[in-house]
């Protein structure tokens, strides 16, 4: 199973989990699994069927949009995560 | 200083009384090229310690001269002594308390400019270090950071940094302290409530080291005085604003202004922290081309955050801005890295950068300031 990090910000929306596992081979299909579980999870972080802009996704340690974006691989023991900014420094 | 160990070591004036006396002497740098770049003594010659047994003969053919051997403090310069010694050389000395003894005696040196008797001592933990050392500390000297936010991230590193010695410290902050600030902003104290915290965090920068020079700029950034905050020649810019306007302004101004970036930025158990240095490495719009909605973007004051945790990002922040000034180490260019405080765990990603940059990109689309605040809200 692939781990999935939630960040704090929106773990509201996944009923507070740190993280979640889901199974998939791409990051598409474990995103989906994860959708599944907690839609508004999804609803955030999808955006006309691709990731939002403010989401980026890590598959070990490389940002997806410089990889092959939702179809990019993912290994069964990899770890996935979702990064939003965090604006603070207060 | 340590004990001379009869035969094989010599103090300082010792040594340089054994120079001056024996022209046949040979004096030689047992350190490595870069600590020789920074300054070395005038008529020693460079043969780094590990060199030393096959490369003596060059420099010393003869067996029973006066070798007399340096390096920074006096322990490498010693086991050259002993190793010179097994090779059959009649008197091999090393100069106990290295360079740094000699220095600190005001002998000669091909160093231009050497720091005050009391500098060395503040400073002689650095100076120790062969990637600091003198020259390191006097470039620390000469340094100029602004810090955005004397807050929870500033205040570890303006610690850190005016411990260190840099020479320029500008703090900018228009907020005053508040008590709820104190449970994790460490420059500031009790005693100073509703104090601007520029001036209660000079107040505990100048009291921590009087080398630094604490410039106040009590007023929050804007596109109407960034450029000129900036013009003040900052060699690196710590970021520790609490908003995205902010951030996103600095990132513009700072690859305009070609000034390094040290990130950080903090919430409840979990910070990051990176490095901009424009134009080598990604920018902060080449992260995060797009801050979260508004809804998801809480402040500190709306989310919390661990007190420790500012600690702990701030300090790498410092140590990050501390290597910049150098020119030592591995930066974060291009690494973000996560901490989570709750595992007690450092994650470390990849930030390329963006070619469609709209800022530092090949074709930039943004070449002067916007309208922050909007751009922040209108997700």
């Amino acid at each position: 199973m692939t781990m999935v990090r939630i960040p704090p910000t929106l773990r509201p929306d996944a009923e507070g989990q740190r993280e979640v596992s889901a199974a998939g081979t791409t990051v598409r299909e474990v995103l989906n699994e994860v959708g599944e579980r907690f839609p508004r999870l999804r609803a955030r972080i999808f955006e006309n069927g691709n990731i939002a802009a403010f989401v980026n996704v890590y598959v070990g340690g490389e940002d997806i949009r410089t990889q092959d974006g939702l179809e990019t691989r993912v290994a069964d023991d990899a770890t996935v995560i979702l990064l939003p900014a965090m604006a603070g420094g207060c | 200083m340590a004990q001379v160990e009869h035969g094989l070591e010599l103090d300082a004036a010792a040594a340089r009384e054994l120079l001056d006396r024996d022209d046949g002497a040979v004096l030689v740098d047992v350190r490595g090229e870069d600590e020789w770049a920074g300054g070395y003594i005038p008529g020693a010659v460079l043969v780094p310690l590990r060199e030393l047994p096959e490369r003596i003969a060059e420099v010393a053919p003869d067996r029973s001269q006066n070798v007399v051997l340096y390096c920074a403090v006096g322990a490498r310069s010693l086991r050259g002594a002993r190793a010179l010694q097994e090779l059959g050389y009649e008197r091999p000395v090393s100069m106990s308390g290295g360079i740094v003894d000699w220095l600190s005696r005001g002998y000669p040196s091909t160093l231009e400019r050497t720091l005050e008797p009391d500098q060395r001592e503040r400073y002689s933990r650095h100076v120790l270090i062969p990637e600091v050392g003198e020259v390191g500390q006097l470039k620390l000297l000469d340094t100029s950071m602004l810090l955005i936010g004397a807050g929870g991230l500033g205040s570890p590193a303006a610690l850190y940094l005016a411990a260190a010695g840099v020479g320029r410290l500008g703090i900018v902050d228009d907020d005053v302290v508040d008590e709820s600030n104190l449970q994790r902003q460490v420059l500031h104290s009790t005693a100073r409530l509703g104090e601007p915290k520029a001036d209660s965090a000079k107040r505990t920068l100048t009291e921590l080291n009087p080398d630094v020079e604490v410039v106040t700029i009590e007023e929050r950034l804007t596109s109407d005085n960034i450029d000129t905050i900036l013009a003040a020649g900052w060699d690196v810019i710590v970021d520790g604003a609490d908003n995205f306007p902010t951030r996103y302004l600095l990132n513009d101004a700072s690859v305009w202004h070609d000034i390094p970036v040290v990130h950080g930025s903090i919430y409840r158990f979990e910070g990051q922290t990176t490095v901009f240095k424009p134009h080598e490495g990604p920018c902060y719009r080449c992260l995060f081309p797009q801050p979260p909605p508004p809804e998801l973007a809480p402040s500190c004051a709306e989310g919390g955050v661990l007190g420790v945790l500012p600690g702990v990002i701030g300090s790498l922040q410092a140590n990050e801005a501390l290597k910049l000034a150098l020119g030592a180490g591995n930066p974060l260019v291009g690494r973000l890295l996560l901490f989570d405080a709750l595992s007690t765990s450092f994650t470390e990603v990849a930030i390329r950068r963006d070619p469609d940059c709209p800022v530092c990109g090949d074709s930039p689309t943004i070449t002067e300031y916007i309208d922050y605040v909007e751009f922040c809200a209108a997700r």
